[in-house]
């Protein structure tokens, strides 16, 4: 399958006023048709900044991201407009993310209002048929969202994101804020609606599990960098970066007798403000050399596609 | 067998709102010994926060009623106590963590004054003494003692928690309520709070109850499970029974539906539904809307307790009701 994303150097930094937050920097990577990519780290580490520079509702400081060939992080605005058919976003919070004012019906709607796609009936017919889709019954199209649980309102989000036929959806934390036995529900709709509708997904979570389940290759982020990606299956079988076998090792497995090695990080993240030279993970790696602090391990495939950040890997 | 510490029987809390009644909490029973760790596992909306709450006498009233019940902690019954004696056990025999570290600590007192505060009242320190003690309480936790005059703002979410910690810990309780305590924080500074949380708890020989959403929390922590579902809890037993052998269909769904990290799955098995408006709760079995091995007497019946060897489970699956006994 062909690279339907590619990102190359892509670099983003809010300026406040200590300086540059270094949210997301010098990252590349690609994603191919109808695969989902997972983007995985912790709180602050870029990840969801990158999905959303992929579909510019951020604009990058640098570097490009190439859409079928095509950059799309320096077109104009009403190139932008129409390139939101193509690419959309499911959003972490249902709540939030959903007009307290505007019913079921008209939310998942409004992107076909918007492109004038359809008459005015021929688009309810249209919400009918996403509603099914997603598993929401078509007796909730004049709710509102304060009247839908959270695993509702988050297929409300799954369906307005669908209204235009996409190829390509940020799925930013989607399952983070349900309870469990809804979070199976809606990662169980997600795997379908991919197959049926040949979707590519960027899956951003902070849930290993989550994500290992649902992804074909994986990246780690730690403070704006990837520092390790690899196909899904091979990352969990050989994890090569220390930080990524630390994010590991912290799960906590809902098992009984594991003998698992503790491997606890000691400290938190620096601050993305002023982060560490060389290595940005030297100031908690157990494995600290004396040219982490001094030089960045560029992220080299180790064989297979399996790249890794990391000096004393080799 | 100890005797046990906390003893909870027949609990009923209700909240009235204009809706209609809300039945939070419906009838539990469960015990807890000296030193033990209890994981009090379940979705939101489960009853797991107002379990804690009636046991800390901190239930807001209106619009929430204890219909019924009895809380036997050491040998006296909470709910039957004055509120001038429970504010001489609350924060001194029994403490609270909380969820949100941000919001559980004052922005504009110094943490060691918020550590102190516990041990003024209760062990009547002399500011001094209780300084002393705050700053070998934060040792505890990891802080560094000189921190002492800092505000939480100052501190990560991480290390917020642990001052919380060293709070709920500092008159040496015989017991900790702790209301996901780590279900704001990042998997690996997560992983931290739960080891020290570990070893604090050997250390001071304290019982616990971790109120949790997250079955793997309870796998690092826990010694017994109980499993709550609108307000009932549907099973409970040790670590072992539960984990090993899962009888009740609500917690076999719980496991199911947890992405595996070690083993390859293509699709998950959720649980079915949603979970029950507590307003209108099911009759019967509330389970049974959800419950794939649904029978005609779940509909009806709400389904005894069976006990065998303390691992408890409420459905009629089990039993003398007949289906089959595993």
């Amino acid at each position: 399958m062909p690279d339907l994303i590619q990102v190359q150097n892509l670099v983003k930094y809010f300026p406040v006023a200590a300086g540059n937050v270094h949210a997301v920097d010098d990252v590349s990577f690609s994603i191919k048709e109808g695969e989902t990519l997972g983007l995985v780290g912790e709180s602050g580490c870029g990840k969801s900044t990158t999905g959303r520079l992929l579909i510019r509702l951020i604009e990058t400081t640098s570097g490009r991201i190439l859409y079928r060939g095509k950059d799309i992080a320096s077109i104009d605005k009403k190139a932008i407009h129409s390139m939101r058919k193509e690419m959309q976003i499911i959003f972490q919070d249902p709540f939030s993310s959903l007009d307290p004012r505007k019913s079921i019906g008209e939310t998942i709607g409004k992107p076909l209002e918007i492109f004038g796609i359809g008459s005015k009936s021929e688009r309810e017919e249209m919400v009918d048929a996403l509603m099914e889709k997603v598993g929401l019954s078509p007796r909730l199209f004049y709710k509102y969202p304060h009247e839908l649980d959270g695993g509702r309102r988050q297929r409300v989000g799954i369906a307005r994101a669908l209204s235009l036929s996409p190829n390509f959806i940020v799925c930013d934390e989607p399952v983070s804020a349900l309870d469990v036995s809804i979070q199976a529900q809606i990662l169980n709709l997600l795997q379908e609606l991919q197959d049926t509708m040949k979707l590519t997904y960027l899956f951003v979570s902070h849930d290993l599990s989550v994500v290992k389940h649902i992804s074909n290759r994986i990246a780690v982020m730690y403070l704006g960098k990837i520092v390790e990606s690899s196909p899904s299956l091979e990352l969990f079988r050989n994890t090569l970066h220390p930080y990524s076998q630390a994010l590991l090792a912290a799960v906590p497995i809902p098992k009984l007798n594991r003998k698992r090695e503790r491997f606890i990080l000691s400290g938190g993240v620096p601050s993305p403000i002023n982060p560490p030279s060389g290595c940005r993970f030297h100031t908690r790696c157990p494995w600290k050399m004396d040219i982490c602090p001094v030089e960045e391990p560029p992220l080299e495939d180790r064989g297979g596609g399996h790249f890794v950040a990391c000096h004393k890997v080799k | 067998m100890k005797t046990p510490l906390l003893e909870v029987s027949d609990l009923n809390v209700v909240y009235k709102t204009y809706e209609g009644t809300v039945a939070a909490v419906n009838g539990i029973d469960f015990s807890l010994s000296p030193g033990e760790t209890l994981g009090l596992v379940g979705e939101s909306g489960a009853g797991k926060t107002t379990t804690a709450l009636s046991i800390m006498g901190l239930i807001p009233s209106p619009p929430g009623i204890i219909r019924s019940g009895r809380i036997n902690f050491s040998g006296r019954d909470l709910l039957s106590l004055p509120e001038k004696e429970m504010k001489k056990i609350r924060g001194n025999r029994v403490s609270m963590i909380f969820q949100d570290p941000m919001t559980s600590l004052n922005p504009v007192v110094t943490v060691g004054v918020q550590i102190s505060e516990a041990l003024v009242a209760h062990q009547h320190l002399s500011e001094a003494q209780a300084e002393k003690k705050a700053m070998e309480m934060l040792e505890k936790v990891q802080i560094p003692g000189q921190r002492f005059k800092e505000y939480p703002h100052e501190f990560s979410g991480g290390m917020r928690q642990r001052v919380v910690i060293a709070m709920a810990l500092a008159c040496n309780p015989a017991l900790i309520i702790a209301d996901e305590p780590t279900t704001a924080l990042d998997v690996t500074i997560q992983a931290q709070v739960l080891e020290l949380m570990r070893n604090l708890k050997e250390e001071f020989s304290t019982a616990m109850i971790m109120i949790t959403h997250d079955l793997g929390v309870v796998g690092e922590v826990c010694d017994h499970v109980a499993v709550m579902y609108a307000g009932k809890i549907v099973e409970t037993g040790t670590l072992e029974q539960i984990f090993g052998n899962s009888l009740h269909p609500y917690t076999t769904g719980l496991f199911r539906c947890i992405p595996d990290i070690e083993e390859e799955t293509s699709r998950i098995n959720p649980i079915e539904g949603l979970m029950p408006d507590p307003l209108d709760l099911p009759g019967g079995c509330p389970f049974h809307p959800r419950c794939p091995k649904c029978m005609d007497v779940c509909r009806t019946t709400v389904p005894a307790v069976l006990d065998e060897n303390g691992h408890r489970v409420m459905c009629h699956l089990y039993g003398t009701g007949g289906g089959t006994h595993a």
